[in-house]
């Protein structure tokens, strides 16, 4: 399969974390003439991990080889699939969701349950778990994009706090300058 | 009136520092009429800086009368704006004409005192709070050839902080 320019893969990878895995993994991505496009790149429990979009006019198997030396050496998992869609397609979160609560089971499903019935479409997620070992604290931080007003989005949530979960709903207010 | 063109990104011009104006004349308030132009011409600002437009003096129009839940002092031509005191701080959203298709998360300070002249020298002191503050430092900073890029926060350097001005 030959790629144009215009096609964009999405390059996931997961590895223990180490110093230089993203110049590794992006020179040799550029030396077999790799676009890069958008990225989130997080440490995630001791492991780095990579979601980026690629293009390339060269065939996936192709990167796949190049990447596979150091994939080795760094000991990282790889993998290249075709995405569509690409670059400004932004959507601009108008609503963000806080929540913290002591850390148990069903809290993320809990919560996205409740938003996704109220059309609350999800742009952004991230999350960890805080406090001591003995108690800890899960916290996660929501940004999206909802029709609903911030009162009826909040109104929605008010069962967490039942479940000793403290949801916090508020604008997202962008400024253009 | 003239809609002027937009400097942006990675133009280096971006990153000069503006000069003070001096003389309060017909060619000034000419310059301010254009920029206001220019900003209402862009994709909802409620503020521009001089040198947003290539003209190195400081200048700035700020505008939040479209947005009547928010404190603010309504618009605001803001000559030789000097911030005399900060508190707080919070993250929010910013975008700019400049940096197109791009928004990022800013720390700012939610309360400022702002001294400035008016487009005819008189000098006024203004107190700003939230979105109103904001908008003024991100516009200030572009006086200093500064950018929100320059500025900008991972979303999670405000993971654990708890209480967020509203």
């Amino acid at each position: 399969m030959t790629d144009t320019l215009s096609d964009w893969n999405l390059l996931t990878l997961v590895g223990a974390d180490r110093p230089g895995i993203v110049s590794r993994v992006t020179r040799a991505l550029y030396e077999c003439g790799c676009n890069l496009g958008e990225a989130s790149m997080i440490r995630l429990g001791g492991n780095f991990t990579i979601m980026l979009m690629v293009s390339s006019a060269r065939p996936d198997a192709e990167i796949l080889d190049a990447l596979a030396p150091v994939a080795e050496e760094l000991g990282l998992r790889i993998h290249l699939d075709p995405l569509s869609g690409g670059l400004h397609q932004h959507l601009m979160p108008n609503v963000q969701v806080r929540v913290t609560g002591a850390d148990r089971a069903g809290i993320v499903a809990d919560v996205t349950e409740i938003l996704a019935e109220q059309g609350f479409n999800i742009l952004e997620l991230d999350s960890d778990v805080a406090g001591e070992r003995e108690r800890p604290v899960y916290i996660m931080n929501i940004q999206g994009y909802s029709d609903r007003t911030i009162e009826a989005l909040a109104d929605a949530l008010v069962p967490m706090a039942a479940r000793g979960v403290s949801v916090d709903v508020s604008p997202v207010d962008l400024m253009i300058g | 009136m003239a809609i002027l063109d937009i400097l942006k990104l990675p133009d280096p011009r971006l990153k000069q520092v503006s000069e003070p104006v001096e003389t309060f004349d017909q060619a000034l308030r000419d310059f301010i009429a254009d920029l206001e132009e220019t900003r209402l011409a862009g994709p909802g600002a409620v503020g521009i800086a001089a040198p947003q437009v290539a003209h190195f003096r400081r200048i700035v129009i700020l505008d939040l009368s479209g947005r009547p839940k928010t404190p603010n002092h309504g618009h605001l031509v803001l000559i030789n704006p000097e911030i005399t005191h900060w508190e707080g701080f919070a993250m929010g959203r910013e975008g700019c004409l400049s940096v197109p298709d791009y928004t990022g998360n800013v720390i700012r300070a939610t309360q400022i005192r702002l001294k400035a002249q008016d487009a005819d020298g008189v000098e006024h002191q203004y107190e700003m709070e939230g979105f109103e503050a904001r908008a003024v430092q991100h516009e200030l900073d572009h006086l200093d050839g500064l950018l929100f890029v320059d500025r900008v926060v991972s979303r999670r350097t405000d993971l654990y902080r708890r209480k967020v001005y509203k």
